[in-house]
């Protein structure tokens, strides 16, 4: 399956935030988590990674630093800040809604339609 | 994984870093995120059983493509489009620790400059007082000798320069002193307008770090000072709004600023004003577009048509050109800025690029201000003989002659160039090698003119 472009989008914010919630990382150990996440189902441009959490240091939510191990390459690391977790509940909010209102939507139609919607949708 | 392999990918790696380098979007530090990203993905590829130029592959695809990339970066960092001047990110270690020390010895050579006009004073000959003569024939003993030595500095240069250069700066003290030049007289003028040009070539000896010899260097030099004279221009705007500040606040407390202003802020401002803006030429160098050729570009149209039209209006109107005794100088200064047109079109342009459009503008602007000039050559040395040779008049004529053969020499190499007879670089060889000529004619100025008029 593939997953549209705008919701891999949407959802790289909440999902970057989510994992630096639960402790400091660098770019590839947060891939690699949100391939094993999605089962492998959320697909990212690997470089791509890199502008997203460039901005969400920007924007005050992750802060960021050098580490050299001793002997080894320098890496920078992503910590979350107390900013960026209130940005993580507030996209939490959100997102419960719009899962809500989707889980509606599908108990209401229950059927194969939603699938020739999707597709109608995707061809705007 | 063999030993042949591991190099192997190492070149790969450091092929692809080359490519990230290039990308002015990327600064270093993202290429080093991202390589970080790349080995770790090359691991676990290796990892999994994947050999290394595979896996390498591999990495570089997920990676993305580095337009894409560099399309995110440049939207998130829309600031690196714009070139940043003094704190770029330097690419090493070693390369920032320079240009701090850089930085350093800018900043003592401009307080050097900036005390060096206070020392007279301690020997009681004052800014403020009525007789400025010292002032007017030393202005450019303060600053330039620390110039010269910043730069002897940064290009290392050889012993034997450095007492060339001391040497010159001291002859050029002892012609502005040793004269028994009156402060009203015309000779002091002239000392004051030629010692600092006759100076400021020898900066450039320090520039060019002594190779003054080389064509390429020289041009550098050209192109140094046309961008050093935008800069200096800018601080010193900047100045006047710091100096209407420091005299609006200061009045509105009930100090007067205006001794201070006088006898601290403008001198030594001025005289640290110009090592800065040389530094500032330096370090922006390669960062920021150079801006003597754009104004270039933007005002030889102009002043071609303004020529163009004024021989019209003369030829229509019939009128003489009044010869009064400003005339010549007038000129001087009209060949002065076509010259400065020419030489900084020179100074950026291609020379394997084809004549085009602008040349031939460019051409048309000196043939007119040839023209102009020989009418008012003509019309002039009648009038010469009458008024007699002042040191004025003759250094005023020596100009207009000195100017007058550059630019027709030039003429005649710009048409060869435009009919397809000659290179453009015989054009760039003569302007550069014609420096030798200015430097000779400042210097005579200051050390033989007074002698031969007398000290008038």
């Amino acid at each position: 399956m593939h997953i549209a472009k705008d919701l891999v989008a949407a959802s790289s914010t909440p999902l970057v935030l989510g994992i630096l919630d639960e402790g400091e990382s660098y770019g590839y150990a947060i891939l690699k988590q949100v391939n094993e996440l999605s089962g492998g189902q959320l697909e990212w441009t690997d470089g791509l990674l890199y502008p997203l959490l460039h901005r969400l240091e920007r924007l005050g939510h992750v802060e960021s630093a050098w580490e050299a191990p001793p002997g080894g390459r320098r890496r920078k690391y992503y910590r979350i800040t107390d900013q960026g977790r209130a940005e993580l509940a507030e996209q939490r909010r959100q997102w419960a809604a719009v899962v809500d209102a989707l889980r509606g939507v599908w108990s209401a139609t229950q059927s194969i339609r939603p699938i020739t919607a999707l597709a109608w949708g995707a061809g705007r | 994984m063999t030993v042949d392999s591991d190099n192997d990918l190492e070149s790969q790696i450091a092929e692809w870093r080359t490519y990230v380098h290039r990308r002015q979007e990327l600064h270093h530090t993202d290429a080093e995120e991202l390589e970080d990203h790349l080995r770790s993905r090359i691991t676990e590829l290796t990892d999994a059983g994947l050999r290394a130029d595979e896996a390498f592959l591999i990495a570089v695809k997920r990676m993305g493509s580095l337009d894409e990339l560099s399309r995110e970066f440049a939207r998130e960092h829309s600031e690196r489009l714009w070139k940043q001047l003094v704190l770029p990110g330097e690419p090493d270690v070693r390369t920032a620790a320079r240009s701090r020390r850089e930085l350093a010895v800018m900043v003592l050579c401009a307080a050097v400059a900036a005390l060096a006009i206070k020392v007279p004073a301690l020997f009681g000959i004052d800014i403020s007082d009525d007789d400025p003569g010292f002032y007017m024939r030393n202005a450019s003993l303060f600053a330039l000798p620390a110039l010269a030595a910043y730069f002897a500095w940064q290009r290392r240069v050889s012993l034997r320069v450095i007492g060339v250069l001391a040497l010159l700066f001291i002859v050029g003290a002892v012609a502005a002193n040793a004269y028994p030049l009156a402060a009203d007289s015309q000779s002091i003028v002239l000392t004051a307008i030629h010692l600092p040009i006759a100076l400021w070539l020898v900066v450039g000896v320090a520039y060019v770090g002594g190779d003054w010899r080389s064509d390429r260097r020289r041009m550098d030099f050209i192109r140094f000072t046309g961008e050093w004279l935008i800069y200096f221009v800018l601080i010193g705007l900047g100045g006047v709004v710091l100096v209407l500040f420091t005299m609006g606040t200061f009045d509105a407390i009930g100090l007067d600023a205006e001794e201070f202003i006088n006898s601290w802020l403008l001198p030594c401002g001025a005289m640290a004003a110009v090592i800065v803006s040389a530094w500032l030429v330096e370090a922006k160098q390669s960062v920021i577009e150079n801006m003597a050729p754009v104004l270039t570009r933007v005002f030889t149209p102009l002043f071609a048509v303004t020529l163009l039209v004024f021989l019209a209006a003369i030829i229509w109107t019939n009128n003489g050109i009044d010869v009064e005794r400003d005339a010549l100088i007038l000129f001087d200064l009209l060949l002065v800025i076509v010259l400065g047109l020419l030489l900084y079109a020179i100074s950026a342009r291609d020379p394997a690029a084809p004549p085009g459009l602008f040349d031939r503008v460019q051409l048309a602007l000196v043939v007119s201000a040839l023209i102009i000039d020989v009418m008012v050559l003509l019309a002039i040395t009648g009038r010469i003989a009458q008024w007699g040779f002042t040191p004025n008049k003759t250094a005023a004529l020596g100009e207009n002659v000195i100017l007058l053969t550059n630019l027709a020499w030039s003429a005649w190499l710009f048409l060869g160039f435009l009919r397809g007879r000659m290179p453009f670089t015989r054009l760039e060889h003569w302007q550069t090698r014609y420096m030798i000529v200015y430097a000779v004619w400042a210097w005579t100025v200051v050390l033989v003119f007074p002698l031969v008029f007398n000290f008038a």
